[in-house]
């Protein structure tokens, strides 16, 4: 395994490997929440968060736990135990804490356990094999990448609500519209970029 | 009961894919060739009719409180044992499907089956429940993956044999890149619309 920059890393996450619109990862939030940019928002700000800290405790987790006892067979359990229970800590914290945050944040949480994007960045970070510093990197640019995307996506929606179009086009299949257009930008421009 | 009607459901009115709109992620990443589609409904098939079989024998003894948590378990055992299977006999499918044979663990497909279905119904319905659903997912996966292959490619090529040949070539690349994806699954559903406000109209 080549040792990769962490630069190359985070634009890799951001644009390159776009959980959503390249890698397809988290599609349910990707349609479901983005009908206007204040929950797009939320949902995105929980999603860094549980990302991130994700991809260090699965790290933790499967370099000094799962390796050295022989169990990388239980990897997929323990991961998901793992994010379901971090998902309960931050909203325990949070709502402690910082109870503004909890409003605009608390409904989205829940909805984060079962979003394959937060699994995905794990499962990937071991599929790479990348080391510690790494795998936080990845982790937090593929939240960034998931925010930008997701921020674009119900910016779109919101303006295109109001014009005229067939109603059977209407609502999903123009969301899947939108985020072809998206995605053939995405393809096009970053897919040159040599890293 | 009838076994039939309750197997045609899972393919026309509670299809995952185009009906319930669960599991889209599966269905749209991994449908770049119709053989991908078929391997990655074939793991899913397996786990869906498994965990439906077991927590529809499991669900007097499954606290409600807990339940979600142990259905997730459940899953996920399943999940593990295909990743294996698949891994040491499939290699080739394995590493094109890639890391959405694990997720199948976050599916919603088979949470929301065991949720809305097999948590409240006996063995047998539930089996057939799972058989159906897998019938419309897998009917749904080979469709967009027989579009995208086809006008990506040019020609539909399964396990070896030659299935469709376009007379010419359109050789429309972004089919098989991720654009194509969507523009598939968003045409075809609003296709479903249509026929659906169409029913609607006529009353029925």
């Amino acid at each position: 395994m080549v040792e990769k920059a962490l630069f190359a890393i985070f634009l890799e996450g951001v644009f390159i490997k776009n959980f959503l619109i390249i890698q397809f990862l988290g599609l349910c939030s990707f349609v479901g929440v983005t009908k206007d940019v204040k929950s797009a928002a939320g949902m995105s700000g929980a999603v860094i968060f549980v990302m991130a800290m994700a991809a260090t405790a699965s790290y933790l987790l499967y370099t000094y736990i799962l390796v050295p006892t022989g169990m990388t067979f239980l990897d997929l359990i323990s991961f998901i135990v793992v994010i379901a229970a971090l998902v309960q800590l931050v909203e325990f914290v949070v709502r402690k804490n910082i109870p503004s945050l909890y409003r605009s944040l608390g409904i989205y949480l829940p909805l984060i356990t079962t979003n394959c994007a937060v699994l995905g960045v794990v499962l990937l970070n071991v599929q790479s094999e990348y080391n510690f510093m790494q795998s936080v990197v990845f982790g937090i640019a593929a939240g960034v990448g998931y925010t930008i995307v997701m921020l674009m996506m119900a910016s779109i929606r919101e303006r295109s609500s109001f014009v005229s179009i067939p109603s059977s086009i209407r609502g999903l299949p123009q969301a899947f519209l939108i985020a072809t257009m998206l995605s053939l930008a995405f393809v096009n421009y970053f897919w040159v970029i040599p890293i | 009961m009838n076994v039939l009607a309750e197997f045609i459901r899972g393919i026309t009115r509670d299809n995952p894919i185009l009906g319930l709109v669960l599991g889209l992620c599966p269905a749209l990443a991994v449908t770049t060739s119709v053989e991908n589609a078929i391997g990655m409904a074939a793991g899913t098939t397996f786990v869906l009719v498994c965990s439906n079989v077991f927590i529809s024998a499991m669900r007097k003894q499954i606290p409600s409180a807990v339940r979600l948590p142990i259905f997730i378990i459940i899953i996920a055992t399943f999940v593990s044992i295909v990743r294996m299977i698949m891994e040491a006999y499939m290699p080739s499918m394995y590493a094109a499907l890639g890391v959405f044979i694990p997720l199948i663990v976050v599916n919603c497909i088979i949470i929301g089956r065991a949720e809305a279905y097999a948590n409240k119904n006996a063995i047998f319905p539930s089996f057939i429940d799972g058989l159906g659903i897998s019938a419309g997912f897998l009917l749904v996966l080979m469709l967009i993956g027989g579009i995208r292959e086809l006008l990506g490619t040019g020609q539909i090529v399964t396990f070896g044999y030659t299935m469709l040949t376009l007379p010419v070539n359109p050789a429309v690349t972004t089919m098989i890149l991720p654009p194509g994806a969507f523009l598939t699954i968003g045409i075809l559903m609003a296709i479903v619309n249509y026929q659906r406000a169409k029913k609607r109209a006529r009353g029925g």
